[in-house]
C-alpha cells in the first residue's frame, strides 16, 4: 500500500512542474509543520514511545529544525519509512528532510536528486550472533545464514565482505527492521547484521539480550546523516547548520540549562553563536536567536547523544568517533562566524 | 443444447446504450478519433514532464542502470547469480522466483480446490461439513495474515540445522528448509532424456490409435500394458546401454548449514502453502457452483445410457461445468500470481522484493523500475488469461463436435 501511495505522489510531483523546488522554508511555514522522514522504530535514533512521541538522535535533528523555524519543537509530522521507501518519499516531496540513519555514499549523493547535509553519527557495520554458537570473529561465519534489511548499504557491504574473504553465506532480506530481527530470533538466521549502533538498539528488543553478542569486526564506514532534495540551497543550509549549531554549542559549553545565562556573556564567539552580535540567523532565513531556540528546546549535540544513545540511555554507546574533535573524536563543525 | 430465441433488449438496456452515445455515426467517429488523440497527447505530456523534472532535479533516469552491478545477494536463484551480476539478471532472478510460486501455487490450489468442492457436494455429512468449514475459515482471513502464520508455524516447529530431522540421511528438514539430494547429470543423461521423450510420444500415439478405433469402429482396444512397457522399457534400455543418467549429490552438515544437495527454503514453502490453501477455498466455491449449474437431468441421462456414476461425471457433467468454471477460475489464478508479491513480508526474494525493492532502493530509479514491474505483472496476467481462453476454446470445440 505504501508503495502505491509513493508512486502516486511521485507521479503527482512529476506532473506539477517545479512544485517542490526553491520554496521549502516558505512551504513549511505556510503548512505550519515540518514533515520529517524517520525510521519505523530504531531505539536511540528514531522510535515512538507508547504515547506516540518520537524520540532519538535522528528525531532531535528534526526537532532542532522545527525549534529554529517555528520556535516549537513539536510542530513536526513524522513519516515512518522503510529503508527502501525512504528516497522515493524525499524525491516526491512527501517529506522535507530525511533523518533516518542513512549512510552517506557517493551514489546516493549524486544520483538520487538529493544531498546529504552532514554526519550526525559515525557508524560501521557489525554482526550480532547467539553466544551459544561460540563464534568469536566474523571470519568464522563461513556458510552462515544472515538476516539483513533490504535496500541498505548493509546488504552490499555484506556481499563484499563475504566475497572478499572467500566465504559462502545465505542472505535472507526483509523489508522492515522488526521482521529481520524476528527472523533472526526465531533461528532462521545465524547472524543479524546492520550498523553497530543498530545492533545495540535491536538487541534490546530481543527476549534475552544477554544471550547475544556483537562480534568485534566493524566491516564498513557508515557515516549517517540527514538528506534534503536538490534545488533549494537555502533549505540545504538550514538543515546543515542546524547540526553544526548543535556541535558548536557543545564545543563552547552551551547547554540546555545554561543557555540563557550564556546569552548574556560578553565573549565574542558566544555572542555570534547566540545571536546578540551580527545577523547570522537572518542570513539563513531564520531569526537572530535560532541557536538559543535549538539549544533551549532540544539541547546541544552532546546532550542529545547522551540522552538518546549514550550514557543516559539504555543503549550505553560510548562517544568514540562521535566525540568532538578536541576530545578524541572526529565530530568537527565549521565555525559560526 | 437447446437454442433459446433471443429476446429484444429491455427498455433499460436500450436507454443505457443511448445514454452512452449509441452507435457512432460520422460525427461519432470524428469525436472518437479526437478523444484518442487527446489521450495520447496527455500520456506524452506526462512522460515528457516527468523526464524534464527528473533532469531538472538531477535525478538519474533511463534504463542504463540495468547493466550495472547489483552488488547484493539473493537467497534463492533458479539461474546462476552472484552479487557481481547486473540488475537485469536480478530482474530475471526475481521474475523466475515469482513464476515458480505462481505455477506451484496454482497447481496445488487447483487440486485442493477440486477436492474440497467434491467434498462439499458429497452426500457424506461429516465430509461436506469439514469442506464447508474449510472454505468459510480460509476465505475470510486476509492472505497476508495467513502467509505470516505459516511462516511462523514452519519456523517455530522446525529445529536448527544441527538437530534437523533426517530421513535415511538423504533428506534433512530444519528451519533452514528441506535439503534433498541433488541430481547431477552424468554420461547417460542425454540418451536417457531422448528415450523418455520417445516413450512419451509413443504412448501418446498409442492412445490416439485406441481412441480412433473406439470412435470409428466401436472397438475397445486395451493399450495400457503397451504404454507401461514403452514408458518403463525404453528409459531402462537407455540406462543399461549408456550408463546411469545422473548421480546423486548428498547433503552434509558443514559449518552452520548443509553443503551439497538442493534446498527448498522455508520462505518458499510458507508462501506457496498459504497462497494455495487460500486460493483453493475460492476455487472450491467456483467448482461447486459450476457442477451445480449442470442440470441434474444430465446425470440421469448419463445413467440411462448405461454409464457409471464416475463416467457420467467425467464425460458429461464436468465438461459442461468447466464452461462455467473457467472464467472465474482464471481470475483466481491471476489473484494468486498477484498475491505472490506479499512475499516481501517474509523475505522471499520475488520480483517485488528484489527488483522493485532492493534494486529500486539502490538505484533510486522508481519510475523506471515500477514501470517495468507493472508491465511484467500485466504480461504474466495476460498470458495466463490467454492460456485459459485457449483451453476454454478447445473445450467448446470438443463439446460441439
Amino acid at each position: 500500500m505504501k508503495r502505491v501511495s509513493l508512486v502516486l505522489t511521485l507521479a503527482a510531483a512529476a506532473l506539477s512542474a517545479q512544485a517542490a523546488t526553491a520554496q521549502t522554508l516558505k512551504t513549511i511555514k505556510d503548512r505550519g509543520l515540518l514533515s520529517c522522514g524517520v525510521s519505523q522504530g530504531l531505539p536511540g535514533f528514531s522510535s515512538p514511545d507508547d504515547k506516540g512521541n518520537w524520540t532519538g538522535l535522528d528525531v532531535d535533528i528534526c526537532r532542532a529544525i522545527a525549534a529554529a523555524v517555528f520556535n516549537d519543537p513539536s510542530k513536526i509530522k513524522f513519516v515512518p519509512l522503510s529503508a527502501k521507501d525512504r528516497f522515493t518519499a524525499l524525491q516526491s516531496g512527501e517529506i522535507d528532510v530525511l533523518s533516518r540513519n542513512t549512510t552517506w555514499t557517493i551514489s546516493r549523493d549524486t544520483s538520487l536528486g538529493a544531498n546529504f547535509t552532514g554526519v550526525t553519527y559515525y557508524d560501521g557495520q557489525g554482526f550480532l550472533v547467539k553466544k551459544s554458537l561460540k563464534v568469536k570473529s566474523a571470519l568464522e561465519l563461513n556458510s552462515a545464514s544472515v538476516c539483513v534489511q533490504t535496500g541498505t548499504t548493509t546488504e552490499q557491504n555484506l556481499a563484499d565482505y563475504f566475497k572478499g574473504n572467500n566465504m559462502k553465506y545465505e542472505v535472507i532480506a526483509f523489508a522492515g527492521a522488526d521482521e529481520t530481527v524476528k527472523a533472526y530470533e526465531s533461528g532462521r538466521c545465524d547472524v543479524y547484521t546492520t550498523d553497530a549502533s543498530g545492533l545495540y538498539a535491536q538487541r534490546l528488543k530481543l527476549a534475552n539480550p544477554n544471550d547475544h553478542e556483537i562480534l568485534p569486526e566493524i566491516i564498513s564506514k557508515e557515516p549517517l546523516g540527514p538528506m534534503v532534495r536538490h534545488g533549494d540551497d537555502q533549505w540545504f543550509d538550514i538543515v546543515k547548520w542546524t547540526l553544526f549549531a548543535m556541535l558548536n554549542a557543545e564545543e563552547m559549553g552551551v547547554t540546555q540549562k545554561n543557555v540563557d545565562e550564556m546569552a548574556k556573556s560578553d565573549k565574542p564567539d558566544l555572542k555570534r553563536l547566540l545571536g546578540s552580535d551580527g545577523n547570522l540567523g537572518e542570513q539563513l532565513g531564520l531569526t537572530k536567536d535560532w541557536v538559543i531556540r535549538i539549544v533551549k528546546q532540544v539541547g546541544n549535540y552532546g546532550e542529545s547523544f547522551d540522552r538518546n544513545v549514550g550514557a543516559g540511555s539504555k543503549l550505553l554507546i560510548s562517544r568514540g568517533l562521535n566525540n568532538l574533535w578536541n576530545k578524541g573524536g572526529i565530530q568537527y563543525a565549521p565555525p559560526i562566524r | 443444447m437447446a437454442i433459446e430465441a433471443r429476446s429484444p433488449p429491455s427498455q433499460f438496456v436500450f436507454r443505457l446504450r443511448r445514454a452512452l452515445g449509441g452507435r457512432a455515426g460520422w460525427n461519432g467517429v470524428v469525436f472518437q478519433i479526437l478523444f484518442v488523440a487527446a489521450l495520447a497527447w496527455l500520456a506524452f505530456e506526462i512522460v515528457e514532464n516527468a523526464r524534464a523534472n527528473l533532469a531538472a532535479q538531477r535525478i538519474t533516469s533511463g534504463f542504463g542502470f540495468l547493466t550495472n552491478n547489483a552488488g547484493f545477494d539473493v537467497s534463492q536463484a533458479l539461474i546462476s547469480y552472484s552479487g557481481s551480476d547486473s540488475y537485469l539478471r536480478v530482474f530475471f532472478v526475481g521474475l523466475l522466483n515469482t513464476l515458480v510460486v505462481a505455477v506451484v501455487g496454482i497447481f496445488f490450489a487447483t487440486i485442493l480446490g477440486f477436492m474440497v468442492a467434491l467434498g462439499r457436494l458429497s452426500p457424506n455429512w461429516l465430509l461436506s461439513r469439514i469442506a464447508g468449514g474449510y472454505v468459510e475459515l480460509i476465505r475470510n482471513l486476509p492472505p497476508l495474515f495467513q502467509i505470516l502464520f505459516w511462516y511462523k508455524a514452519v519456523l517455530s516447529a522446525l529445529p536448527n540445522p544441527r538437530q534437523s530431522y533426517s530421513f535415511f540421511d538423504w533428506f534433512f528438514l530444519s528451519n533452514r528448509g528441506l535439503v534433498i539430494p541433488k541430481a547431477v547429470g552424468s554420461a547417460g543423461l542425454y540418451p536417457f532424456l531422448v528415450a523418455v521423450a520417445v516413450a512419451v510420444v509413443a504412448a501418446f500415439l498409442l492412445r490416439r490409435h485406441a481412441r480412433k478405433e473406439l470412435f470409428d469402429k466401436g472397438r475397445k482396444v486395451t493399450i495400457w500394458p503397451y504404454v507401461l512397457g514403452v514408458l518403463v522399457g525404453l528409459p531402462l534400455m537407455a540406462m543399461l546401454i549408456f550408463g546411469t543418467p545422473c548421480t546423486l549429490e548428498f547433503p552434509a552438515l558443514r559449518g552452520f548449514n548443509f553443503a551439497g544437495g538442493s534446498r527448498v527454503i522455508p520462505e518458499f514453502v510458507a508462501l506457496t502453502l498459504a497462497l494455495s490453501t487460500y486460493t483453493a477455498a475460492f476455487i472450491a466455491e467456483i467448482v461447486r457452483a459450476g457442477i451445480m449449474s449442470v442440470h441434474k437431468g444430465q446425470m440421469e441421462a448419463g445413467s440411462s445410457l448405461g454409464l457409471s456414476r464416475g463416467q457420467t461425471l467425467r464425460l458429461i457433467v464436468v465438461p459442461q461445468a468447466m464452461r462455467v468454471i473457467l472464467p472465474p477460475l482464471t481470475n483466481q489464478y491471476l489473484n494468486l500470481t498477484k498475491n505472490s508479491s506479499l512475499a516481501v513480508a517474509i523475505g522471499y526474494p520475488d520480483l517485488v522484493s528484489v527488483f522493485a525493492g532492493t534494486a529500486l532502493s539502490q538505484t533510486g530509479q522508481a519510475i523506471e523500475i515500477i514501470s517495468i514491474t507493472m508491465g511484467v505483472y500485466l504480461l504474466i496476467s495476460l498470458i495466463t488469461s490467454a492460456i485459459m481462453s485457449l483451453y476454454g476454446w478447445r473445450l467448446d470445440r470438443s463439446m460441439s463436435r
